[in-house]
């Protein structure tokens, strides 16, 4: 069983001991240990199941690699699926819960799967549920989605918060293990800023538990002297708990800061996501352990070797008491001697390597006494939820089994892979060290930056380096060379010395024994985590799946939360077998960021909530709100649809206020529509460029409806406007256009017309901008008084500047509603007092606020057009029976030529009609009218679409627009508009304008 | 006029590691034309009582001062009762140079955000190196905050004033709280 030893755990602070509860079992472990460790010093080995065969699994690494020890954790708000227990920190109270297992984690029914195995290999989904098509979707998918999975989703919001934050740095170092300790401060000696982050709590990496010295010292002493050095230099900021998480393009990296993970009760955002722009960056990310592809090599039991010292160095903590070693390099050695020295019983070593002469670790694991097998192998793993023992074969043969050896761990490793994600996120190119069986960075082939540069240098074993003294000197180099890159000139002082302890060559095992069977390959296991074995790669392979990323996507090796940090390189090496070619040819598959996975909270960060996105309010939206406001959404503005009353429906207010806009005063607020200041000399020009009617001949104190095209011809936006002064207009703009078109005008500014004199300036949030309509229009406005507001002084499309009521206002004769309307601008500091005014002037003329819904109506009723309803960026304004706003004088304007091509001057174009149902009802909008036949898809042929569609309470029926093929020279046909509903709309083409053709009652 | 309001009527918090207050109505005259014209920099500096800035750079004196928009744009700041007089001035002043002097101080909103920590509330939100020595008073970026245009700068060693579009002061003025909540202080900058 797993348990803590009396000894060891210099990570561990066994004076507090910290309680927890896992599947609801009360447990106990140390400060300072990893949710992973506590399991362990409990005996709780079984820690989930497998994803697709529900098989039991347990811890196989002690870092973020570990692809199995993922649990439920926390609960309600912080509710949190697929967190690592070997990168948890434990705290009081912590909750988990084995995910993937039903009923239970000691008995699964699942596990079923796996006896079935054998008729569930690559691609099997993919071959098995095609047929009959149907089924898939109703059948299989959501008995296999609820078979399979890992954790579960949470079902309450997140209770936590999140942030990101900015930081700019000159070096940046990923990595605090002594080799980015030590290329920290070789780069700041420079007296360059350099910003380093550790993944985990502590600083030093695995060096103390490897062993070795450092400038004399033990490592544990070196990483205390170099952290007090750096915390002594004011341009080092070193930031534990915090992953580098990905590196993209110009030294932009992502890190993930975990601040109360391992704390919860602390005060403030639980991660903070570091955006930082680096000016280089070093990669010090360490190296990892690779596992060896033997039979039953995922039963709980099994382990990294490196993970297996680990735990009992930094935590006390031995995985069993008797614990067998394979390997087919040194390192492993130094686990079977650390355990010895625990005082734990190491059985045997099988080592895959025949070595001619002992190397140092050899010898030394000889001369304690333990058993050491060359040429030898597993050829089975015995055990079902728990290691029980190995049977020993050669390594040279087929699996025939030597001797059975009780044991109750087994410590594998496959030698060590540099962790490259890093450099690869950007571009990075790898290259393969044949004595290593590894692929590291390729120096001459690094990510480069805006000047072709290299921007990322790797520093240590994430650099292939793998003795001591080879990665001191090799961090020390990296700093200098990131300091130098960056302009500073790092001091002269020498690298670090260490002793590399000469190990004896490593030998590539990619199969265990190497002539195992297909019954043993089909237990031996690449990828814990999606449950991706060795014939099921080698099945990639000959269904013709070649290319490492096809594999990859067959047989699902890498991709789960893991991404392949352990099954990588043996998979690929198992696919290169099997298409008979060297690993390098094959390839990896990209390494993509983030490195492990990062909470979704910490990639919104503060954008939750309320402040998902910006929402724009005029200066009147409080009043609206509290005056029943139902909100639409209109770009990032929010304007009342309608102001619903008590005991009205939403439909009930709109139809009030429609009518009562008509017969009384209509008040809207009208401040969301842009507003341009065009000014310069030539401002006209530019004016008669962007609109399709002329503006240049606008009278100074007119107004002038307005419509704007792009280059291709397709309305794009509307409104009025009105001429300031020889040199200046002022252009309304819709709502959602005033930052487009905006942004259009410096374009063609900015681009093409460069020289012409016109400045542009975006004043719509300057002005609060109220709608005034309806027949009491001018007597609430000769109310409030000030001014002369009277037809003869002021006429229809004409505007003045004055004061009403006291205010200063710029008033506008125009109307989007077909009554006496003016406009009133007055500045937007006091929008809130003048609405005030004129709702107290108006009590008695009936003034009613009204909203979007009942502005849509009363320009339908006047068959006005609404950009995004009669226009969807395929139409042209003489679709839409607007030839009259065309100039026919002027040269050119921006989609003039546009509008000349054959297709666009089509008399086949569909064209706006008016349409009454024959019933009065009101047509669905958006139907489309059918005509006759059929077309090639043997769809009935469309002649029409409704653009807009309401029940005017003024007239009393359904009134609509549409685009109907030949409709003007149809009038008073009949067409049908299918429903979704299944029934048949008749509608009846008139004229769009439904009221007041004459147009006199704005007039007046 | 006493009907003057401001977007969020004066609203402060000081719950968190940095005190955020809306200021009162700043006069702001937006001002393009050609930088490098004397008849553009005289009209900027009579009105301002400041002296031209550099690029991204902001001269200040109280309530007013310029600060540098873009290459061709400045936005001029004065106390907000002085902005009528002083755009006639300018408009006068600009008769006879291609230029565009507007108000546009009722377009904006402005906040402080003040205290030791308040460089660390900033980072959390504008894409730009705060750090001490990096970004000091007398420098200007015009940039966005979370999901909005902002500009601001620094008018002393632990006080930053922000200018915004006033129809996102509310989630201007949030996002502030969000980023200066209690217990998240970064100790970088």
């Amino acid at each position: 069983m797993s348990t803590r030893l009396a000894t060891g755990g210099r990570l561990l602070n066994k004076a507090r001991a910290v309680a927890f509860n896992f599947n609801k079992t009360a447990m106990k472990g140390f400060e300072g240990d990893t949710l992973a460790l506590a399991l362990l010093a409990n005996d709780q080995m079984l820690i989930g199941r497998s994803f697709k065969y529900h098989r039991p699994r347990g811890l196989v690494a002690s870092g973020a690699e570990e692809p199995n020890g993922l649990v439920n954790m926390g609960q309600g708000g912080k509710f949190e699926p697929n967190q690592r227990v070997t990168t948890t920190e434990l705290f009081d109270g912590l909750t988990a819960e084995s995910q993937n297992h039903w009923p239970s984690l000691e008995f699964d029914v699942g596990a079923v799967n796996a006896k079935l195995s054998r008729f569930m290999p690559a691609g099997f989904y993919y071959k098995m549920f095609i047929h009959p098509r149907p089924l898939w979707k109703h059948v299989y998918e959501p008995i296999i989605r609820a078979a399979a999975g890992l954790g579960k989703a949470p079902k309450d919001l997140d209770a936590d918060t999140y942030e990101h934050f900015y930081a700019f740095c000159d070096v940046l170092v990923i990595g605090a293990g002594v080799a980015g300790l030590q290329a920290a401060k070789s780069a700041a000696s420079s007296g360059a800023k350099v910003l380093l982050l550790e993944q985990n709590a502590h600083l030093g990496g695995r060096a103390p538990v490897d062993g070795g010295q450092i400038n004399d010292q033990s490592a544990d002493e070196f990483i205390t002297t170099i952290t007090a050095e750096l915390a002594a230099m004011e341009n080092v900021t070193i930031r534990t708990r915090t992953m580098g998480s990905g590196v993209y393009d110009h030294g932009y990296v992502l890190g993930y800061e975990r601040l109360t993970d391992h704390a919860p009760d602390l005060a403030g955002p639980r991660h903070r996501l570091w955006r930082i722009r680096a000016g280089h960056i070093v990669t010090a990310t360490g190296a990892i352990e690779r596992p060896l592809s033997f039979a039953g090599n995922d039963i709980p039991g099994v382990m990294l070797a490196g993970a297996v010292r680990d735990y009992a160095v930094n935590y006390g903590v031995s995985i069993g008491d008797r614990t067998v070693v394979v390997t087919n390099n040194d390192d492993a050695y130094r686990t079977a001697i650390t355990l010895k020295h625990a005082g734990l019983d190491v059985p045997v070593i099988l080592d895959a390597r025949v070595l001619a002469t002992d190397s140092a670790l050899v010898a030394q694991a000889k001369a304690l006494g333990i058993r050491v097998l060359m040429g030898h192998a597993i050829s089975s793993v015995q055990g079902g939820k728990r290691v029980t023992g190995v049977s020993v074969c050669s390594q040279a043969g087929e699996g025939s089994v030597l001797e059975e050896i009780t044991c109750d761990v087994v410590a594998m490793s496959g030698g060590w892979s540099p962790v490259v994600h890093l450099w690869s996120h950007c571009g990075g190119k790898l290259t393969w060290d044949d004595a290593q069986a590894h692929f590291r960075p390729d120096p001459s082939r690094a990510p480069t930056g805006d000047k072709g540069q290299a921007f990322v240098t790797c520093a240590g074993s994430a650099n292939g380096e793998m003795g001591l003294a080879e990665i001191m000197a090799d961090a020390d180099a990296a700093g200098k060379a990131a300091a130098t890159a960056m302009g500073f000139k790092p001091k002269t002082q020498q690298a670090p010395s260490a002793v590399t302890v000469a190990e004896a060559a490593m030998m590539p095992v990619w199969l265990m024994p190497q002539g195992a069977g297909y019954k043993l390959r089909s237990k031996t296991w690449l990828d814990y985590q999606n449950d991706v074995k060795v014939s099921d790669v080698q099945l990639a392979a000959q269904e013709g799946f070649e290319s490492v990323e096809h594999a990859k996507r067959y047989t699902t090796l890498g991709m789960a939360t893991d991404q392949g940090k352990l099954s990588n390189i043996n998979g690929l090496a198992i696919l290169s077998d099997a298409l008979n070619q060297p690993i390098p040819q094959t390839g990896t598959t990209t390494f993509r960021p983030p490195y492990t996975p990062i909470s979704m909270g910490s990639v919104g960060g503060e954008a939750r909530g309320h402040v998902f996105q910006p929402v724009r309010r005029t200066p009147m939206y409080d009043w609206h709100d509290e005056n029943g406001a139902d909100w639409e959404p209109v770009g990032q503005w929010r304007r009342p649809y309608a102001y619903v009353r008590d005991g009205e429906t939403v439909h009930d207010a709109v139809m009030r206020e429609t009518k009562n806009t008509r017969e009384a005063l209509g008040i809207l607020d009208a401040s969301t529509l842009g507003k341009l200041i065009v000014k310069g000399a030539d401002a006209g020009k530019f004016l008669d460029m962007l609109y399709t009617n002329m503006m240049s001949t606008l009278k100074v104190g007119k107004c002038r409806y307005g419509l704007m095209c792009n280059e291709n011809g397709f309305l794009s936006d509307d409104g009025v406007v009105a001429r300031i002064d020889d040199d200046t207009f002022l252009c309304h703009t819709t709502t959602g256009g005033a930052e487009t078109i905006h942004g259009h005008m410096e374009e063609w500014l900015q681009t093409e017309w460069w020289d012409w004199d016109v400045y542009v300036a975006n004043v719509t949030e300057q002005y609060a901008q109220v709608a005034v309509v309806g027949p009491n229009a001018r007597t609430a406005l000769e109310r409030l008084g000030g001014m002369d507001v009277s037809a003869e002084s002021l006429g229809f499309m004409e505007w003045a500047d004055g004061t009403l009521g006291g205010f200063d206002v710029r008033v506008y004769r125009i109307s989007f509603s077909g009554e006496l309307s003016y406009e009133i601008a007055v500045p937007a500091s006091q929008g809130q007092a003048f609405w005030d005014a004129l709702m107290a002037v108006g009590a008695d003329l009936g003034a009613m606020p009204y909203g979007t819904e009942c502005l849509h109506i009363l320009r339908a009723e006047k068959g006005f057009i609404m950009i995004g309803d009669e226009t969807d960026g395929t139409v042209i304004p003489q679709d839409l029976g607007l030839g009259w706003a065309i100039s026919k004088k002027k040269e050119d304007y921006l989609g003039k030529r546009a509008q000349e091509r054959e297709h666009m001057a089509s008399s086949e174009r569909w064209k706006l009609v008016g349409l009454e149902t024959v019933d009065g009802s009101t047509l669905p909008d958006g139907a489309y009218a059918v005509g006759e036949g059929t077309n090639a898809n043997g769809q009935r042929n469309m002649i029409g679409r409704v653009t807009s569609s309401y029940h005017s309470p003024n007239l009393n029926k359904g009134i609509a627009m549409g685009l109907v093929l030949h409709g003007p020279d149809r009038m008073g046909e009949v067409i049908t508009f299918p429903g979704t509903d299944g029934k048949n709309y008749e509608a009846k083409i008139v004229s769009p304008i439904f009221y007041d053709p004459e147009g006199e009652k704005p007039n007046v | 006029m006493s009907n003057l309001v401001t977007a969020l009527n004066g609203a402060s918090d000081a719950n968190g590691i940095a005190t955020i207050t809306e200021v009162p109505l700043q006069g702001m005259i937006t001002l393009r034309g050609d930088l490098s014209k004397a008849a553009i920099k005289t009209a900027a500096t009579t009105a301002a009582g400041v002296d031209m800035p550099g690029q991204s750079q902001a001269n200040m004196n109280g309530a007013s001062g310029i600060t540098w928009m873009s290459t061709d744009e400045l936005l001029i700041l004065c106390p907000y009762g002085d902005v009528a007089a002083n755009l006639a001035t300018m408009t006068k002043a600009l008769a006879k140079t291609h230029a565009l002097a507007v108000d546009v101080s009722d377009a904006r909103a402005s906040f402080t955000v003040s205290g030791p920590n308040a460089r660390d509330v900033m980072a959390k939100l504008v894409p730009v190196d705060l750090a001490k020595g990096s970004f000091e008073p007398g420098m200007f970026r015009r940039t966005r905050m979370a999901q909005v245009a902002a500009a601001f700068w620094m008018t002393d060693a632990d006080t930053f004033q922000i200018v915004c579009f006033r129809s996102v002061a509310d989630y201007v003025f949030e996002v502030l709280k969000i980023a200066a909540q209690p217990g998240s202080e970064v100790d970088f900058l």
